[in-house]
């Protein structure tokens, strides 16, 4: 008995956390069947194939920025200069791919190369200056954020920059960036037969050591709940046709990199050495210290995923616009950082998921992009979010206090 | 000069140093009323490379009056600008131009060079202060020639309106000019606002989501639409591409964005209405010499009375608004010989017969 106490606490916390994603869920849901009824009255409306697509498209940029700032915040850092170094980054791979005399016309491979190395190490930058020189990363990131907007400023001499070249175009997810119904089938059936395999072959480990499972319905209701999304998202890549052809889509490729993205930082954060370090630096900096966890090299690491990952974001938004004005991704940090509370970060550190911070993305992408649908002037549009930011802090305050 | 020279040293030899200093006096004088008239300009935040081209422009004019150019560098900050102008009357500039980083924080400088008797001119952007003397393009103008432009391609149809940054005053004054073209139309129901929406900050993203949405909204029925400048444009024609419509909905813009006119060569974008900086820096130094040679603010050529736009006091300046050109496929070559674009980088893409007369 006595041993089975301890365990008995972890599962319960486990559910806990789960509980906690199943209302960003529902809520969700419940978000997209109000503007799907509001919507209803015209021409196009919420739940289409149409809006669907573009809300996935939207979101890409967000998404991929928001779990290397969930790892950030974790650790009990902040990043204020993500917006622009994504910024910085996307000027200088518009600038080393655009046609001489704008830029130097290289082949876009190789801007984005360097474009992605320039973010990683603005990032392994700032995190040593955090790390190992001890100055807080909230001033450090805050100077970031100034230095990146007006370097990006500088080298592009004000101008707006573009067009970019094609192959580059496909990252952004326009008329040539998706991947075609064929290549969704087969990433969507691949996907799904991987996650019901972890589902039941989890279930099969667990139950030949003993330990509790879940109950064989509640697996089996899961499994249909995780077919019907998989389908669901399959039938909606699959259902918005392209202009030209009159096939479906399939799903964009700036989806992909950022599903490719959170699926990575998911298993890094619960699979790997490097994020239990991360979640135990949070957790307790000076147990963590004493524990022998590189703690320095270890937030380096993350600031520096942080900066590859801006790199990244730069170079999808970027192609999705096609051209690069100077204030690309301005304010961009503040959607991140309430996309990750919104999600259930806690800003003490310490606590937070890839998967809960992806949902909470999406629901703020969802927000914005009903109340567009609508018509909601702009003002409302930002009252709201900020109304739902609140809403979402407190909640999650709530739920930290209870399970603590 | 040399007789002048020898004279004083004669003078020096027998008259001694009194009539040496008298002649220094007089020299003096005459050095002062003939000494050319200096213009002090008072940036506000140089570092934007637009200011540049401004900046060439007001020189090249005052050399060609005979005046001299002075300038300081306000570095985005009100307190700096303050102090800048303090030394620019100190050094006993003779007219000031003035591009104000803060419309009301600069209000006491302006009384300073009043009580100095230097005339000021209010360089783009408005101070509102009878005293100074405004010079800008015609927003309001821009707006009209935007939704002309659009209006002359697609005269009924599903409009929609991508507005700019809703904490800029310009972006009600260029809708005002777009209803003032359009609302003709919309009345008789020729034309329907399908969707209407500002851009936070005039950013392209924030645009190209607003379009994608609205297109989402109106299944893609949408015939075409007034962009406020050409950052917007650009968010609007990548929303527009990804649903195959870009190159069919007319698309207007404004700033003349190298990106921009290259979309116009391209057949993309239907206009991008350019205020030549160089046109505004010219006429700006010919008023402060103007003025500071004694012009009545009410004589200067191409005056208006311009009333401030949301000023309580109903404040009335002296005004001379440019006329900004609507540019596009048609009369690309004009940006091409104002030397604001390079052919290769206006004509990047563009070839074959359906190539517009300013790339063949």
């Amino acid at each position: 008995m006595e041993a089975m106490r301890p365990l008995n606490q972890a599962s319960r916390q486990e559910i806990g956390l789960h509980s906690q994603n199943l209302f960003l869920l529902l809520v969700l849901g419940v978000l997209w069947g109000v503007f799907h009824l509001l919507t209803l009255g015209q021409p196009g409306q919420f739940l289409s194939p149409q809006n669907l697509w573009n809300l996935s498209v939207q979101t890409a940029v967000v998404a991929i920025l928001v779990g290397g700032m969930v790892l950030v915040i974790v650790a009990r850092q902040i990043d204020l200069s993500v917006g622009s170094l994504l910024g910085f980054t996307g000027m200088a791979m518009a600038l080393l791919q655009a046609v001489p005399p704008i830029g130097e016309g290289w082949p876009w491979p190789l801007a984005l190369l360097v474009g992605l190395a320039l973010g990683t190490g603005a990032g392994l930058l700032q995190g040593y200056l955090i790390a190992y020189l001890g100055a807080p990363s909230f001033i450090v990131t805050m100077a970031g954020l100034l230095v990146f907007r007006n370097a990006a400023y500088l080298i592009a001499e004000g101008r707006t920059i573009g067009p970019l070249q094609d192959g580059f175009l496909v990252l952004g997810g326009g008329l040539q960036g998706s991947i075609g119904p064929f290549w969704s089938w087969v990433v969507t059936l691949l996907a799904l037969a991987y996650t019901l395999g972890a589902v039941w072959r989890g279930r099969w480990l667990r139950q030949r050591h003993g330990l509790p499972v879940r109950p064989l319905w509640l697996d089996g209701l899961l499994s249909l709940f995780l077919a019907g999304l998989f389908g669901g998202f399959l039938w909606v890549m699959n259902s918005f046709p392209h202009p030209v052809t009159g096939q479906g889509r399939g799903i964009p490729v700036p989806v992909l990199v950022a599903l490719g993205v959170l699926i990575f930082l998911h298993w890094l954060s619960q699979r790997t050495r490097f994020g239990r370090y991360v979640y135990a630096i949070g957790g307790n900096p000076e147990a963590a210290l004493l524990a022998g966890i590189p703690v320095r090299r270890i937030q380096v690491l993350v600031f520096g995923l942080m900066g590859l990952l801006s790199g990244l974001a730069g170079a999808v938004q970027a192609a999705r616009l096609a051209f690069v004005p100077t204030g690309m991704g301005t304010l961009l940090e503040l959607y991140v950082i309430a996309a990750a509370v919104v999600g259930g970060t806690s800003l003490a550190g310490g606590s937070g998921t890839i998967l809960g911070a992806a949902l909470g993305a999406l629901i703020m992408s969802s927000l914005q992009n009903g109340l567009v649908l609508l018509g909601v002037p702009t003002e409302w549009q930002n009252l709201i979010l900020g109304v739902v930011l609140v809403a979402a802090a407190v909640w999650n305050a709530r739920f930290h206090r209870r399970r603590s | 000069m040399p007789t002048a020279a020898r004279l004083g040293w004669r003078c020096v030899m027998r008259k001694g140093w009194f009539g040496f200093l008298a002649l220094l006096v007089l020299a003096g004088g005459a050095w002062a009323q003939q000494r050319p008239l200096v213009v002090g300009v008072s940036w506000a935040n140089f570092q934007e490379e637009r200011w540049r081209r401004d900046e060439t422009a007001i020189k090249e004019q005052l050399a060609r009056m005979g005046a001299q150019y002075v300038s300081t560098d306000a570095q985005s900050s009100a307190e700096k600008q303050l102090n800048d102008i303090d030394s620019l009357i100190a050094r006993g500039v003779d007219a000031l131009i003035i591009l104000a980083w803060d419309k009301d924080a600069i209000l006491p400088a302006v009384q300073k060079a009043r009580a100095a008797g230097i005339p000021v001119v209010a360089y783009d952007r408005l101070i509102a202060d009878p005293y100074a003397f405004y010079i800008s393009f015609d927003n309001v103008e821009v707006g009209r020639q935007q939704a002309q432009a659009v209006y002359r391609v697609r005269p009924r149809g599903n409009y929609v309106f991508i507005l700019g940054s809703p904490t800029d005053p310009n972006a009600d004054l260029l809708h005002q000019g777009q209803l003032e073209v359009l609302q003709p139309a919309i009345n008789r129901g020729e034309i329907r606002v399908v969707g209407k929406q500002y851009t936070e900050g005039w950013r392209p993203e924030i645009a190209q989501r607003n379009m994608e949405q609205i297109l989402a909204a109106n299944r893609n029925q949408v015939d075409a639409v007034v962009a406020s400048n050409d950052g917007t444009a650009g968010g609007v024609i990548a929303a527009l591409a990804a649903v195959g419509l870009a190159g069919k909905v007319p698309v207007s813009g404004q700033d003349g964005d190298w990106p921009a006119l290259n979309r116009v060569a391209r057949g993309l974008q239907t206009v991008s209405v350019w205020k030549d900086a160089k046109e505004l820096g010219r006429r700006a130094a010919e008023i402060a010499v103007l003025l500071a040679r004694g012009t009545r603010p009410d004589q200067i050529p191409g005056v208006q009375k311009f009333r401030v736009p949301g000023d309580p006091r109903g404040t009335v300046v002296n005004a001379v608004l440019l006329k900004p050109i609507p540019i596009t496929r048609d009369n690309l070559h004009i940006v091409l010989e104002a030397g604001w674009i390079t052919k290769e980088a206006l004509c990047q893409g563009v070839s074959g017969p359906q190539a517009p007369a300013a790339c063949r």
